[in-house]
């Protein structure tokens, strides 16, 4: 990195007979190029056509690739936008389905809101597997979903935990304690889990005394850092980030919070209209759909400590 | 139309605040290290280079997350910070302030290096021969010599502790009034798809980032000739 920005300087300085003039000034310029785009070495003809050639291979092998693939009707890929916490089980499902339907499953991990925007935006996912129920709705009041697509795959449970053992008890009375600094939970205004816990405290009276001790992560995955790594000693998380796969709990302590102290955390999936577009039929997308109501895929989901419509 | 909350204040003045106390400490803290980097011949000149630079190179969260372990209960630098009865530093304005001078850390000391350099040996020997002491010849020779480098380091080190996200969102815990700053306060917003909010805290820091660019190349223009 520094031998970059001399590089620049250098160079800067045999443009300019000033020495001292090229000292902070050239840095900003750097910097920028730097960041953006590193500095490429004079062009030069034999690299150019070496390039050309090598593209020209590219092409044509990729034209044999989509000549192939219009051979084979059946097997489509399926782009699939799938919340962070359901992240281990989708994978599972998607892999056991692609096993059996011939299908490939393309899945992409990242926070409902984000995937909302990009949805409107005209993204090219054809499932929004959320963490919520309220964004695959809006979706398809919006139009961006198929109405009546939607569906609950799992219910999420949440959990009051800490890192060390014997720090919370099985009833919560440690949130009426004074023995904490810090209670971690996810952005009440983002995150489904981070809006229970807050929902939690109020239920048992102990919100008002519990608030200036709440620190906010992003999301429950960083609530979770938060609290692994004792920087908050209690904090509210998903079940299925701190349960095995024996379903027992990993480390430290645990209250499953009874579910009458929240609101039901319902997380839906949706089938999406970005993916109809172009004549593509949605057929693989509905397969896909139909499998997560598959006795596997809510073997799987139990597995990982979410509750399920009976 | 205008309509910036209480909360959207709040986190304006705290990034302002954290920006300032940064850069201060920045200039006090980086200066010793760029001049010892301008003029050492040791060994050791390249491993200090490099730790200087990483958090340039580092994804932001990566910082955030090591940041978050050691400042931790169980990390080094928390078990330091408890004995010495400061507590520990996640979730706090220090801490913040602390993260953000690993952050910038690059930003302040490679301009005052590259301007320490330039200066070369000769302005330093003709300064002792006139019986200046070391002291003597830094304040009256280097500084007025080093200026760009200075104005350059303030300013990206000001401007870089504005824009930080990363590393904050990882350590700060979003606490109003204490660690929520400007970023993270414009992702809340965007986030939450509460855009108008949004735009007009991200209208109003590319404005100010803009200005702030400008005021840089006002003093240190970039041609020869432009010199005011």
């Amino acid at each position: 990195m520094n031998k970059l920005i001399k590089f620049f300087t250098r160079r800067r300085s045999t443009f300019s007979p000033l020495t001292r003039g090229g000292t902070g000034r050239g840095l900003l310029s750097s910097l920028n190029g730097e960041t953006s785009q590193p500095p490429r070495p004079p062009a030069s003809t034999k690299l150019g056509t070496g390039l050309s050639g090598g593209r020209r291979i590219a092409v044509s092998s990729a034209t044999f690739l989509m000549l192939g693939m219009a051979g084979i009707a059946q097997a489509d890929e399926i782009s699939v936008a799938v919340a962070a916490n359901f992240t281990e089980p989708m994978k599972k499902i998607a892999a056991e389905f692609e096993k059996t339907s011939g299908h490939k499953v393309a899945l992409s991990f990242g926070s409902t809101g984000k995937f909302y925007s990009q949805i409107k935006a005209g993204a090219p996912f054809e499932v929004l597997v959320a963490a919520d129920d309220e964004t695959p709705l809006k979706l398809e009041q919006e139009g961006a979903a198929v109405k009546g697509s939607h569906f609950t795959y799992a219910i999420g449970k949440l959990v009051l935990w800490s890192a060390k053992e014997a720090v919370v008890d099985d009833k919560g009375e440690v949130l009426k304690k004074s023995g904490f600094d810090h209670l971690a939970l996810a952005n009440p205004k983002l995150a489904p889990y981070g809006a229970a816990g807050i929902e939690t405290l109020k239920s048992l009276g102990a919100y008002d005394a519990v608030a200036p001790k709440i620190v906010q992560a992003e999301n429950i995955a960083q609530t979770y850092q938060f609290v692994a790594t004792g920087n908050a000693l209690i904090g509210f998380v998903a079940l299925s980030q701190v349960i095995g796969e024996d379903g027992k709990v990993k480390s430290g302590s645990v209250w499953i919070v009874p579910e009458k102290l929240y609101t039901q955390i319902r997380q839906d999936a949706v089938l999406l209209q970005n993916g109809a577009s172009g004549g593509k039929d949605k057929a693989a997308a509905q397969a896909l759909l139909k499998f997560l109501k598959s006795p596997f895929a809510s073997k799987v989901i139990a597995s990982y400590g979410y509750g399920q419509d009976k | 139309m205008f309509s910036l909350s209480p909360d959207d204040w709040s986190a304006i003045r705290l990034t302002l605040a954290l920006a300032g106390l940064t850069t201060i400490l920045l200039l006090l803290i980086g200066t010793p290290i760029a001049w010892w980097l301008a003029r050492t011949a040791s060994a050791w000149k390249r491993p200090v280079s490099a730790v200087v630079t990483l958090p340039m190179v580092l994804p932001p969260t990566v910082l955030g997350f090591y940041l978050l372990v050691l400042m931790g209960p169980e990390g080094p630098v928390g078990r330091l910070t408890q004995a010495l009865g400061l507590g520990l530093l996640p979730f706090t304005f220090s801490g913040l302030v602390v993260a953000s001078l690993f952050y910038s850390l690059p930003f302040a000391v490679q301009p005052l290096q590259q301007a320490f350099e330039a200066i070369g040996e000769r302005p330093l020997e003709v300064a002792a021969t006139l019986r200046a002491s070391p002291l003597d010849t830094f304040f009256t020779v280097v500084l007025p010599l080093a200026r760009p480098g200075f104005v350059t380091a303030a300013v990206m080190s000001f401007a870089h502790t504005i824009g930080e996200f990363g590393v904050v969102l990882m350590i700060g815990g979003n606490i109003p009034d204490r660690t929520r700053v400007l970023s993270v306060q414009i992702y809340d917003h965007v986030e939450a798809l509460e855009f108008t909010q949004g735009h007009w805290l991200a209208g109003g820091l590319l404005v100010f980032s803009f200005c702030v660019l400008l005021v840089l190349y006002r003093f240190n223009p970039g041609q020869p000739g432009m010199r005011p």
